[in-house]
């Protein structure tokens, strides 16, 4: 069933948005609601740059079992253009042909379907730029 | 004057080329290319859909345009391929472009021509006033049955229209539609694959609704085939485009830009929007362009615009139709193509 955590994430998950300390700065994705820099409990609303590039990756070989028919595929950390880092799936290309610092775009995608007749869940994940 | 403020397209990555399917099917290839003209065709990723294709188009169009997608106050996607029965594409669209809550949205159905129909609703609306702009999207990500010629040209991919008032890139001039209950094509609930009625898809149906409405768009109008600089007919296979194109007095020259198919497919509600969006990447101040779009059931929905001015300056601040379709593709052989579009019975 759909969970209330996956509505709740939408605009993180679908827009990519973050949480930017009002005080020091700091960027939070996902948001979070104490700032572990400064303390500040004030942050405003920000869209995650887009484009970026890959920090690491690792080829998944042997996947849980809704993904195992997708092997092999990529799982990298991404560095965004504003220095957020995040974990995402890497399509559309060659997983054996990845490098480190590639230049990646993060895109709009299907993650995971609930079975045939659930619900289908959407959020980002990285292609080659 | 109302128009056409941001426009964009998006194609998945994978491809696969006629031989591949010609060859699993004991077809013979190269009589296939002669006679659909069809080379290759895009094939949607395993995490690709109408509405992940829907959003790529659309932050594209975004692209296009500066505009806060708040302001966006209906949209319309047209697809044969949304991925659910029932639960709009539209609203999960809206989510992921930030437009939500306050928009109206609902999804359109109408074999290929969903697309455009969503085009005329939409301007109809910026037009009355309702809203200050509104988005068409028409994607689609179809199957055709193993084996069958539809095999050869149903693709995947769309493109999406921003209608407003304002920084117009190519005014909309004149709308007509063309439309019979005509039984050529069609897919039951709950069914995989469709169905074409024989006889009925070529004349009675593509030739019949494509030339009527554009010889009643161009009455209207007082435009003649001369008169434009380019158009786009609905792209089932290479052929009848150019074939309708040829008998309506149009010249292959003024089809090229827009002639997608051969390459692309046919992305059903995306085809003729696409080889629309194709031509404005190109499109100069003054061009006047026809599109005609087709969808079985039948009907066909014909626009006049006139490209402006302002095209020139955001024709490069997006992806062209053209450089998605030279950009690298991922070729498929015929198992992983049948493992994509999940053609393979797989143990539950
Ligand atoms: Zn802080």
């Amino acid at each position: 069933m759909p969970s209330p955590k996956y509505r709740r994430e939408m605009p993180q998950r679908y827009r990519l948005e973050a949480a930017k300390c009002k005080k020091c700065g700091k960027v939070f994705f996902p948001p979070r609601l104490i700032c572990d820099k400064c303390k500040s409990e004030e942050f405003e609303k920000i869209t995650l740059p887009e484009n970026g590039k890959i920090v690491t990756f690792t080829i998944i070989r042997v996947a849980p079992q809704q993904f195992e028919t997708e092997v092999p595929y990529a799982i990298a950390i991404v560095e965004l253009e504003n220095g957020v880092r995040l974990t995402t799936q890497v399509v559309d290309c060659n997983p054996e042909k990845l490098k480190i610092g590639n230049e990646i775009k993060l895109v709009f995608r299907k993650i995971q379907e609930e079975g045939k007749t659930g619900i289908i869940k959407y959020g980002y994940k990285a292609v080659l730029a | 004057m109302i128009g056409i403020i941001g426009y964009g397209s998006y194609i998945p990555k994978f491809r696969i080329k006629a031989e591949q399917i010609a060859h699993q099917w004991g077809k013979d290839a190269e009589s296939i290319k002669r006679g659909l003209m069809l080379q290759e065709k895009s094939v949607p990723g395993l995490d690709e859909d109408t509405i992940t294709i829907s959003v790529a188009a659309a932050k594209n169009a975004l692209k296009r345009c500066n505009i806060n997608p708040k302001e966006i106050g209906a949209l319309y996607i047209g697809s044969e391929s949304h991925p659910y029965a029932v639960k709009p594409s539209g609203t999960v669209v809206g989510e992921a472009l930030g437009i939500v809550p306050d928009f109206h949205t609902a999804d359109f159905e109408f074999a290929c021509k969903a697309g455009t129909e969503g085009m005329f609703v939409a301007q109809a609306l910026v037009k009355a006033g309702e809203v200050k702009y509104a988005m068409a999207i028409g994607a689609d990500t179809s199957q055709g049955a193993p084996a069958d010629a539809l095999e050869f040209s149903a693709s995947a991919g769309g493109s999406a229209f921003i209608f407003g008032k304002e920084n117009i890139v190519a005014e909309l001039l004149f709308t007509d539609s063309f439309t019979t209950d005509t039984p050529d094509f069609w897919r039951r609930e709950g069914a995989f694959y469709p169905h074409h009625g024989g006889r009925f898809t070529g004349d009675p149906a593509y030739f019949k609704h494509v030339q009527g409405a554009a010889k009643a768009i161009l009455k209207k109008s007082g435009y003649k085939p001369e008169d434009f600089k380019y158009a786009i007919f609905h792209m089932p296979n290479g052929k009848f485009p150019l074939r309708v194109g040829k008998k309506l007095g149009f010249t292959n020259e003024q089809m090229k830009p827009g002639w997608v198919v051969n390459l692309m497919g046919n992305t059903y509600s995306g085809s003729s929007p696409t080889g629309f969006s194709a031509t404005l990447d190109v499109a100069k101040s003054g061009d006047l362009i026809l599109l005609v779009s087709f969808g079985s059931g039948a009907g066909s929905d014909a626009f006049v615009f006139k490209a402006t001015d302002k095209i020139s300056k955001v024709q490069d601040k997006a992806e062209k139709v053209r450089e998605m379709l030279a950009d690298n593709p991922i070729y498929l052989d015929y198992g992983q193509y049948a493992k994509f579009r999940e053609k393979i019975i797989m143990n539950e």
